[in-house]
């Protein structure tokens, strides 16, 4: 093992390389091309065995990742923002394919107006795409995440692609001291992909992206909702298994910090939740009943692991680095959802923060719970509200 | 390289089963292709006709491997397939894509580029009948002059389509490919040879093969193969090919067939005016004098 000093896309780009993928097909877009800068780098001095295609476009960059894949080969790809969406029409192509495709996302925000800033309105696309995404809070998750998306991916069980999400610039671009696996650790903890389901071989040939009518389409695609809501018991074996090879765990599907006996809690997802810590800190310290959710995974969602957690809070507060126009925060839709199946009666806040980029500072957090609080005493508050701007509302 | 014919071609059949319309040249054209390029093929085929009739769950007409890939991902997925094999150390098989004229010419064009540019050892066909039949007839970027599509309709203002075919050949010659190639159902002799050349060419290799749709041409099904060759006779299409940096005329007729026999045994063309086939016949006689000035003949 050794340590680095750098930055969440080097992270990716180093986790990418431990997971040995036969083709990395991509095109640059910022702020995800210091991952494609480096994976070239690696192929061109031979420290990653991988062929690297300069595809014409993102929307090719995850066709060639299906056609690596339908083959049986490890495919890695990245992308951000307009990127994400130009590929859109292939993510569902490549789940209802079952294909275990790994792909970066580093979330930023969608024109117009133009803006190259992290907000998570180009992931919040997609999901309903069939993919599985996960959320990381900083570089070194980032890294681990490359290793255990491809385990979980491509668990015969699973068998569905696989979005890792950065915060763009706050986390792509921020140094941090990150520790990197040794090779032959993660060798034995990824061994090589053996696909023998939805695969082309020469010994048993077979048509993959077939045609289902109405007599077979809904089999096909309820099967897929069923078993991407299963492998959420591999989302949790493949962290616990990683903790033990490399001591390092993300406690499943979400991280609960001080909710057992909080009265209020904030839900948070990638790295918004580093700030919340600090804030959570300060406030437990002023003797404040306050908890913080780390929400790691949006697809497959953890309805059972949420509500388990929220039961007895009085005021839950989501974080959304997002809209949906007309409505509200996505996530915020998906908790509520949750939340009533689990029949529990909380307050609600949204609040809504760093769309292209804007900071989300630690007052702003201060203030999020400071809502909640006063929700809790009995008090009246908006339920969406956004934070940090300076336009009157 | 031993010649194919009727003869000496295999007996398996690879595309099979499949529910193509009577007398489609498309799948004929795939249906030789896969006999000469043999079981170790993958072959990557996007939304269209060939698509559509070959993938219906649970009934499979390709006895190799075959994908649908998107629409525009031929060039991308078929790339991607032959990455994938190379990087698996799997040999001696062929990455095949088969996409319709608007899969290659209009919304494939991108992905080809790339992997012709990538030099990805692939062969892409594109089987072009001259329009998005598949989605009930609309004009696409091979459909020619004088088209009367769903989408180019004929009538008082229009003669159907307004413009010509899009140059396919010339468009993917100019990325100095490995081998291209122009073929017709109607001279399939010509196109098997083709085939074989394109399955030793290490490479990215193309071959545009002329395909009657008996369904979107408004001709009868028995007369696909007759009609596929008297579009070459009368040199609205050309049997040609790009290898070593140069063009090459396969057929170079010593008079054309009339252009009015080939229009008027087709639905399509059954509206043209004196004036529409000879704008038909102008834009042949310039496109011949170029090809016969700058190509071996």
């Amino acid at each position: 093992m050794s340590r680095k000093f750098i930055s969440g896309n080097d992270a990716v780009a180093e986790g990418v390389r431990l997971a040995r993928p036969h083709v990395i097909s991509a095109y640059p877009i910022t702020p995800q091309t210091i991952v494609v800068e480096r994976l070239s780098d690696f192929c061109e001095d031979g420290s990653l065995n991988a062929i690297y295609m300069h595809v014409e476009s993102e929307h090719s960059a995850l066709a060639a990742a299906m056609g690596v894949s339908s083959v049986g080969a490890r495919a890695f790809t990245a992308t951000s923002s307009q990127g994400l969406l130009y590929m859109a029409e292939n993510l569902p192509y490549a789940s209802g394919a079952r294909m275990p495709i790994v792909m970066m996302n580093a979330n930023r925000a969608l024109a117009t107006p133009w803006n190259i800033y992290g907000d998570q309105m180009d992931s919040m696309f997609m999901l309903n795409s069939g993919w599985i995404q996960v959320y990381v809070e900083d570089a070194q998750e980032a890294l681990d995440m490359m290793i255990q998306s491809y385990k979980i991916a491509e668990d015969p069980k699973v068998l569905t692609p696989f979005m890792v999400n950065l915060d763009g610039f706050v986390l792509t671009h921020t140094y941090e001291v990150v520790e990197i696996p040794e090779q032959d650790k993660v060798d034995a903890y990824l061994p090589p992909l053996k696909l023998t389901e939805n695969v082309m071989t020469l010994e048993k040939p077979m048509s993959l992206c077939i045609t289902a009518g109405n007599n077979y389409n809904m089999e096909f695609k309820i099967k897929q909702n069923e078993e991407m809501i299963e492998s959420i018991d591999v989302i949790k074996s493949v962290d616990a298994s990683f903790a033990e090879a490399f001591g390092r765990k993300y406690h499943g599907l979400l991280e609960t910090i001080n909710c057992e006996d909080a009265e209020v809690v904030l839900i948070t997802t990638g790295s918004i939740t580093g700030t919340s810590r600090m804030i959570l800190k300060e406030l437990r310290a002023q003797g404040k009943k306050v908890g913080l959710l780390k929400l790691r995974y949006l697809r497959p969602f953890p309805t059972e692991a949420l509500t388990e957690a929220l039961k007895h809070i009085k005021v839950i507060g989501v974080v959304d680095k997002n809209i949906s126009f007309g409505y509200e925060g996505t996530i915020f839709t998906n908790v509520n959802s949750a939340i009533l199946q689990a029949g529990l009666t909380p307050k609600v806040h949204n609040f809504i923060c760093g769309l292209g980029g804007r900071d989300v500072t630690k007052d702003n957090i201060r203030e999020m719970y400071e809502a909640m609080l006063s929700t809790a005493e009995g008090n009246a508050g908006e339920i969406i509200q956004y934070m940090n701007v300076r336009c009157a509302l | 390289m031993v010649k194919l014919n009727g003869k000496n071609l295999t007996n398996d059949e690879l595309f099979y089963g499949h529910k193509a319309c009577g007398g489609c040249g498309e799948s004929l054209a795939v249906r030789l292709a896969m006999k000469i390029l043999g079981e170790r093929t993958f072959a990557s085929l996007p939304a269209g006709c060939m698509s559509a009739v070959s993938f219906i769950y649970p009934n499979m007409a390709f006895k190799t491997n075959a994908i649908i890939t998107p629409f525009a991902s031929t060039g991308a997925v078929a790339a991607g397939v032959a990455a994938g094999l190379k990087a698996l150390g799997i040999e001696n098989t062929h990455s095949v894509g088969f996409a319709g004229d608007g899969g290659t010419a209009d919304i494939g064009l991108q992905a080809l580029s790339g992997a012709i540019d990538r030099g990805d050892n692939i062969i892409y066909f594109c089987n072009d009948n001259e329009a998005y039949m598949n989605t009930g007839i609309q004009k696409s970027g091979l459909t020619p002059f004088g088209t009367k599509t769903t989408t180019s309709p004929a009538g008082k203002n229009l003669p159907g389509s307004v413009t010509m075919k899009k140059n396919m050949f010339e468009i993917v010659a100019a990325h100095d490919i490995a081998y291209a190639a122009t073929a017709s159902v109607g001279y399939l002799e010509d196109f098997m040879m083709k085939v074989q050349k394109a399955k030793e060419v290490k490479g990215t290799s193309y071959i545009h093969i002329l395909a009657p749709c008996p369904t979107g041409w408004g001709t009868a099904t028995e007369i696909t193969i007759a009609l596929a060759k008297e579009a070459v006779d009368c040199g609205l299409w050309y049997l040609a090919e790009y290898e070593n940096g140069a063009f090459k005329l396969n057929k170079n007729p010593k008079e054309f067939s009339p252009i009015e026999n080939y229009v008027k045994q087709q639905g399509r063309f059954k509206h043209l005016k004196e004036e529409d086939i000879k704008t038909l016949e102008a834009h042949r006689d310039y496109k011949w004098h170029k090809m016969r000035q700058n190509w071996q003949v």
